[in-house]
């Protein structure tokens, strides 16, 4: 029974690592919806394609080669340099700002005044146009992104809990890494948002825009600082799962993943996202070595896998019945 | 001028509330009907029926179907997939339990049986409102979609985990299996689609429906002038369960002829659908169809000109058809926030009066 215990825990730190992985993008998630009402559900695919331009741009390929290709009939493919990996992420944050400044100009500012349902489906427009021109731009071939982080077992850990326990946790280097720069997110975001200006401003808006704007806060310039942060987030949140699990399609799919963290966490709350996350990242880890296992399956006659695809979602609707907010959201007040 | 309504007189209340008042749209809409029914099985071949007709009326039903929910109830759900895997399974089931059961009776069963497990679902949104909502649909279609893989009796122990439909006839014409005709599907689902638009009309436009607006425009204010959000809301997501469904059913039974579920019924058929109604109209039966039909369209046309016409290479296409269906999305929203239906009526208001424009 130890042993089994053992693997719990185990089961339930490297949910945690994981956990802390989806904050990443619920964290831009929440920074949008704070700021703009506007639920994003491009975040994740915002995260391939961040995570696509890097690897283009590291790579020297030719952006939309094959359209070029196919229209010109020519041979383009690459430069044929390769860049530094910081001068690429330097390259590749200068140009999600750039579209986060292109989102604004060309979408949001159309979009004022509308309902939420509207400007969700418009991010979901959003979402598939990005998917799309990140597939054009760079090719939709599974890309390996190598910007030299650590991966692997961590042999400190697992050999420390080798000398307690007799059995030592398989524990990824990367997933370590992926905490570290999340926490450090994190509290840098917190700064920003509580001690600059700009993060002033930032909150004022998310409190009311009609007040904000009366005391002379541009809403379109905070709204471009905000999806370029978003899309800074991203990008860090690409280029993690990207080395974990190589970039492709199924990159953008861990919006869903992020959607009941935030539900958890509650849709306006920082910490929230980062709770939520935890929560979610240790449970369905925890539930799945549960329900496969094999005493679960001798008490109850059948055992169950792959229960983490839903697992996120009927926790944080169990959750929601009780709690309408979410753990941390603002309380909704409804009035007629 | 060439929208007429001058002359158009109704002399009692019946004339008056009828669902095309006027003489112009009324015969137009006969004059549908019969192509629909007279005209169109006459052309019809297997390309258009299988890359046009048959996915535009099975879209057509579900979206009338999320319309119910979403645009007349004003509840988001995005696990319209999920709720057609349930169609299909129960389809199956009943198909292999009782073979001499008529179709059309397991078709309806079908769609039944998806209202009860939509209620189910539905209820949640007593507590959760909005975007909490939507996401917490998400969980049905996870949920759902996990459950037809996991337990091996949805699927008859099949060893490829597809559900297959067997042959069943109606009228003496096949209706499922491989050598069923086009007509034959065609009029087959065109029956259950006029009827059902027939049903889903007669609802918004009675007590029910207007309870469901009521909820929709404000939920609190709703419930203190006596309209129930219990009841309201779950008729909403039974009657959207049940055409849901249907469409589910004929999905698989009628067009695919067999499924695998994670693929025929996974989270991008959800986000179809709500496109349809959105860039149809939200709260408008016409936008539905409309909806179905452009994003039905759209993407065969696109194929057509870049494989056919162009001759580049498949993939290229499919990427550039992303581009261009979310770029159309975004920009029909910045357009007209309200729908194709919304357009029309413009068109129609603009046509009354001109030439003469005030």
């Amino acid at each position: 029974m130890f042993d089994q215990f053992l693997y719990g825990t185990e089961a339930a730190i490297n949910g945690l690592m994981t956990g802390v992985m989806y904050s990443l993008v619920a964290l831009g998630f929440v920074l949008i919806f704070k700021s703009s009402g506007i639920f994003n559900y491009a975040q994740g695919v915002m995260a391939l394609f961040g995570a696509l331009t890097l690897v283009g741009i590291q790579d020297g390929q030719v952006p939309f080669a094959s359209l070029i290709n196919a229209v010109f009939g020519t041979n383009v493919r690459d430069f044929g340099w390769t860049l530094p990996a910081m001068l690429s992420i330097l390259l590749a944050i200068g140009v999600m700002i750039l579209f986060a400044w292109l989102v604004e100009r060309y979408l949001l500012k159309h979009l004022v005044n509308q309902d939420p349902i509207i400007l969700f489906m418009a991010t979901i427009g959003l979402a598939y146009f990005m998917e799309g021109i990140g597939d054009l731009m760079w090719g939709a071939e599974i890309k390996t992104l190598d910007l030299g982080i650590n991966q692997g077992i961590n042999t400190t850990i697992d050999s420390l809990t080798y000398d307690w326990f007799g059995y030592g946790f398989y524990i990824d280097n990367l997933d370590i890494t992926a905490a570290i720069i999340a926490i450090l997110l994190v509290v840098a975001l917190t700064l920003f948002s509580q001690y600059s200006s700009t993060g002033r401003a930032l909150r004022a808006v998310a409190d009311d825009h009609q007040a904000a704007l009366s005391v002379g806060i541009s809403l379109r310039k905070i709204w471009v600082i905000v999806w370029g942060i978003s899309g800074f987030i991203a990008l860090v949140a690409g280029v993690m799962w990207g080395s974990k699990s190589g970039v492709q399609f199924s990159l953008s799919l861990i919006t869903l993943k992020a959607l009941p963290v935030l539900m958890l966490g509650g849709f306006t709350s920082i910490p929230g996202a980062i709770i939520g996350g935890m929560i979610i990242g240790v449970g369905e880890k925890v539930f799945e070595f549960v329900v496969s296992s094999s005493w679960f399956g001798d008490a109850m006659g059948f055992t169950m896998n792959a229960t983490e695809n839903w697992f996120a979602y009927m926790l944080a609707l169990v959750f929601l019945v009780f709690r309408p907010q979410g753990l941390f959201g603002d309380k909704i007040i409804e009035r007629v | 001028m060439l929208y007429r309504e001058a002359g158009d007189f109704k002399k009692t209340y019946a004339e008056d509330s009828q669902t095309f008042p006027l003489k112009l749209d009324r015969y137009g809409y006969y004059l549908i009907l019969a192509v629909a029914f007279l005209g169109v099985p006459l052309l019809i071949n297997d390309y258009w029926a299988s890359a046009v007709l048959i996915p535009f009326l099975i879209w057509s039903i579900a979206s009338l179907g999320l319309n119910i929910l979403t645009g007349y109830c004003g509840q988001v759900s995005l696990g319209s997939g999920g709720f057609m895997a349930v169609g299909a399974y129960a389809t199956y089931k009943l198909m292999t339990s009782f073979p001499d059961l008529n179709i059309m009776i397991i078709v309806l069963l079908s769609g039944a049986i998806t209202a009860g497990v939509g209620v189910i679902f539905g209820l949640p949104s007593l507590r959760i409102k909005g975007f909490y909502l939507a996401v917490a649909t998400l969980a049905a279609q996870f949920f759902l979609v996990w459950l037809f893989n996991k337990f091996e009796w949805f699927y008859n122990y099949s060893a490829s985990g597809q559900i297959s439909a067997p042959t069943r006839s109606m009228f003496g014409y096949e209706i499922t299996g491989p050598s069923a005709t086009a007509e034959a599907k065609y009029i087959f689902i065109l029956v259950l689609v006029v009827g059902l638009a027939w049903v889903a009309r007669n609802l918004t436009r009675g007590r029910i429906g207007r309870s469901w607006m009521a909820i929709r425009d404000m939920d609190i204010a709703a419930e203190i002038i006596g309209v129930n959000p219990l009841k309201t809301k779950l008729t909403a997501f039974a009657v959207s369960s049940f055409f849901i469904g249907v469409a589910g059913s004929l999905f698989f039974a009628v067009y695919l002829g067999a499924v695998e579920v994670g693929e025929a019924f996974g989270i991008q058929k959800s986000f179809l659908v709500l496109f349809m109604i959105i860039i149809g109209g939200l709260g408008s039966i016409f936008g539905s169809f409309i909806g179905a039909a452009f994003l039905v369209l759209m993407p065969v046309l696109l194929k057509n000109i870049m494989v056919g016409q162009l001759g580049w290479p498949g993939d290229l296409a499919g990427h550039l058809e992303l581009v261009i269906i979310g770029g159309l999305i975004m920009l029909t929203l910045i357009v007209e926030p309200h729908g194709i239906a919304q357009i029309w009526r413009v068109t129609k208001q603009k046509l009354r009066l001109w030439p003469f424009p005030h």
